[in-house]
């Protein structure tokens, strides 16, 4: 009879975990990724598009301020060679702390802050948006593919629609997938926004996926080293709990006999 | 300790002898592995190791947290980021701590239903109850105050609605707001000291199990049948028990073992399912977000504290007989409070002798309801303010309470209870065959 009581406790967890974050109606794609599920794994060539996108486009107003140049060149994520890395932080300025100027950064350095007033950091972003609860609004791809925000994301850089709206100076672009609507973000994602250097074609839809992988990397780096240690943790103790299992089984055996079918 | 005749710690050698002359250390860990334990428990008396483990769980993954942490409002948000990211292990170390607290609330939850199915709140066991209710308050509070330490916007916005529950103390309760606070909102100072009492709270909790464990010990645990242990001779006590050690021990872990397989695949696998993404936004004094929820095992006094809106007869009528000094909000803030001290009385609020939920037909019903009654005010808890949820909060308030203070004492008058065994011995051979209970019995050969 506890056993129900487990199952529907699990039941109304499921159903009352999160909310949606985009606006009612509007439609979340639910996006493939590699990294989905207990053993999905980043795409090394994926997440160096998605680099190369953020790179030429989105680190033009937005920051990473959480991630650090030399964690590009860490394996399991876009896993850039040492020297490529330091050349590509070299490309970015950062204010030095000691000496109050402007200099290259360094390996060490974290990226830059946002430029742009208002536009989020995006460190975060595809952890701080689990925008997508499918199917049917359960989360049960949350709970078993992930967090759902580089869904979020990528379906809102695709979700634009020609509308626009000015309001107290400011130009606000409709966007259905945002949580009001409103985005004060242009569209920037057309197809052939970028020449990937590994020669992907650069639709719009492989270029939304591409930076969602990358911004979900950003946002959780360690998420391979987490599934691997998760894995090996179930893995032993489910061998101690079988040794267990058998341990109680021959402990208690004097008094709980079989049962006579 | 408990009464129950078993055999006790005889010192042997020399320094033994020396020891327990001078401190009976050994004598009392002895004592208190070895108590005699009902042999029909079934498995709902595994959540107590499940919650000890849990414990020390989250003070050990929280002294090593605190060791990288930082608790000031401009560098607390970083230094969690510091954490996930160049920590080695840190990652990791926080995903248990913070799926630890859903773990801890899991297992209490579960506890504390056993409790009230199997009654074993009842007479002699009051104190043991009450101290279980005390440790649930001190949990609810370390873990609000463990979610504020990371900053982020729900923490912020969580931290600024539930203490704004204390301004709702008439006349003094935006002074007590100020005083916990420290300072007229939320802030660094906040921070800070609920970083020092998150610290505080957890060894709180820890004396607390101590004592709650002392207080079993010397009434003896209760079993699913409520039927007390036979203590007249120790012929009898063998009859109906078997030492905690290694009995108990091995059966706890198993069932430990298989919590755990489950809990790391939750850490590993979905790490981040039972919190809320917002979180994972600065905390911004600026910008309210679109809804403000508490974690999951929160939700369900959410939903209390809510239901008692200024619409509801009943808050208008004690808002007319009190001259307005019991509004909606403090109705609703009492209501919460009212709903945890409810279930703290139950020891004298069920007036039925018979101990044990399996004998009481008419209790089923009402038990089995009131556990549904709490699934749903979790889920009504979650959702934004609208009439639906609001009207599914109320009438689930009202349940809850109506199941203390209504059902439990007029069950005991009207209900006929089944017969009920004369003794643990006999309810364990009537599941195990005859002579099971004396480990006599000999394994069928399998066919």
């Amino acid at each position: 009879m506890f056993k129900k009581l487990t199952i529907t406790a699990l039941t109304a967890l499921i159903l009352g975990a999160g909310g949606a974050s985009a606006e009612e109606g509007a439609h979340i794609t639910d996006f493939n990724f590699p990294f989905e599920g207990a053993f999905g794994k980043y795409d090394q060539a994926q997440l160096q598009r998605g680099l190369q996108i953020y790179t030429e486009i989105c680190s033009a107003c937005h920051g990473l301020k959480y991630v650090a140049f030399r964690t590009l060149a860490d394996p399991g994520g876009p896993a850039l060679s040492d020297e490529a890395m330091r050349e590509y932080a070299a490309t970015f300025q950062v204010m030095d702390a000691e000496t109050g100027d402007y200099r290259d950064a360094k390996p060490t350095d974290h990226y830059p802050e946002g430029t742009y007033p208002g536009a989020p950091d995006l460190s975060l972003m595809a952890k701080a948006r689990a925008g997508f609860h499918g199917p049917m609004g359960t989360g049960l791809s949350q709970l078993f593919n992930g967090i759902g925000g580089p869904e979020y994301i990528a379906s809102y850089l695709l979700a634009f629609t020609d509308e626009t709206k000015e309001e107290a100076g400011t130009l606000y672009y409709r966007n259905p997938v945002f949580s009001t609507g409103w985005s004060a973000m242009p569209p920037q994602l057309y197809g052939d926004d970028v020449e990937f250097a590994d020669g992907t074609e650069a639709t719009a839809v492989q270029e939304a996926k591409d930076v969602a992988a990358f911004l979900m990397w950003a946002a959780e780096p360690k998420m391979m080293a987490r599934k691997e240690a998760g894995f090996i943790s179930v893995m032993f103790i489910t061998v101690l709990t079988v040794l267990l299992y058998l341990t109680n089984k021959r402990l208690w055996a004097p008094y709980k006999p079989k049962k006579e079918v | 300790m408990s009464g129950i005749p078993h055999d006790h710690y005889e010192p042997k050698s020399g320094s033994e002898k020396w020891l327990e002359r001078r401190l009976p250390i050994i004598s009392l860990l002895y004592d208190t592995l070895m108590i005699p334990t009902p042999k029909n428990l079934n498995w709902m008396w595994i959540w107590g190791v499940v919650l000890f483990f849990a414990l020390v769980l989250q003070i050990i993954t929280g002294i090593v947290l605190a060791m990288h942490y930082t608790p000031n409002a401009d560098l607390a948000f970083a230094s969690v980021e510091h954490i996930m990211r160049d920590v080695r292990g840190g990652h990791f170390l926080r995903y248990l701590h913070s799926n630890g607290s859903s773990l801890f609330f899991f297992a209490v939850y579960l506890h504390i239903f056993r409790g009230l199915y199997y009654g074993s709140y009842k007479t002699p066991r009051e104190i043991t109850w009450i101290i279980g209710i005390l440790i649930y308050l001190a949990m609810m509070a370390t873990a609000f105050m463990g979610y504020v330490l990371p900053w982020g916007q729900m923490s912020f916005w969580g931290a600024t609605v539930i203490t704004g529950l204390f301004g709702a103390i008439p006349w003094i309760g935006t002074d007590i707001q100020t005083w916990l606070l420290g300072g007229p909102a939320v802030a660094n100072p906040t921070l800070n000291r609920f970083f020092s009492l998150h610290y505080l709270l957890p060894f709180i909790i820890l004396g607390l199990s101590i004592v709650h464990v002392w207080a079993f010990h010397t009434t003896g645990n209760n079993n699913p049948t409520g039927v007390e242990v036979r203590r007249g001779s120790r012929r009898e006590a063998d009859r109906d028990t078997l030492p905690f050690w290694p009995y108990f021990v091995i059966k706890d872990l198993f069932a430990l073992g298989v919590v755990l397989v489950i809990f790391f695949a939750v850490v590993g696998f979905m790490p981040n399912y039972f919190g809320h993404p917002d979180n994972y936004i600065e905390a911004n004094p600026l910008q309210t977000p679109a809804e403000i929820v508490p974690e999951w095992y929160l939700l369900p006094f959410y939903a209390i504290l809510r239901a008692f809106t200024a619409d509801v007869w009943a808050v208008m009528l004690t808002d007319w007989l009190t001259f307005g000094v019991v509004n909606a909000k403090l109705f609703g803030v009492l209501a919460m409070f009212g709903s945890i001290l409810v279930m703290a009385l139950v020891p004298w609020l069920d007036t039925s002798n018979v101990r044990s939920g399996r004998y009481r037909p008419m209790f089923k019903w009402a038990f089995w309801l009131f556990l549904i009654d709490f699934i749903v005010l979790m889920w009504a808890g979650g959702q934004p303010a609208g009439p639906v949820s609001a009207n599914v909060s109320l009438i689930g308030s009202s349940y809850w309470f109506a199941y203390f203070l209504v059902i439990l004492p007029v069950l005991g008058v009207i209900e006929k209870p089944l017969p009920q065994p004369a003794t643990i011995e006999e309810d364990f051979n009537a599941h195990y065959g005859e002579g099971a209970s004396t480990g006599n019995a000999k394994p069928t050969p399998a066919e």
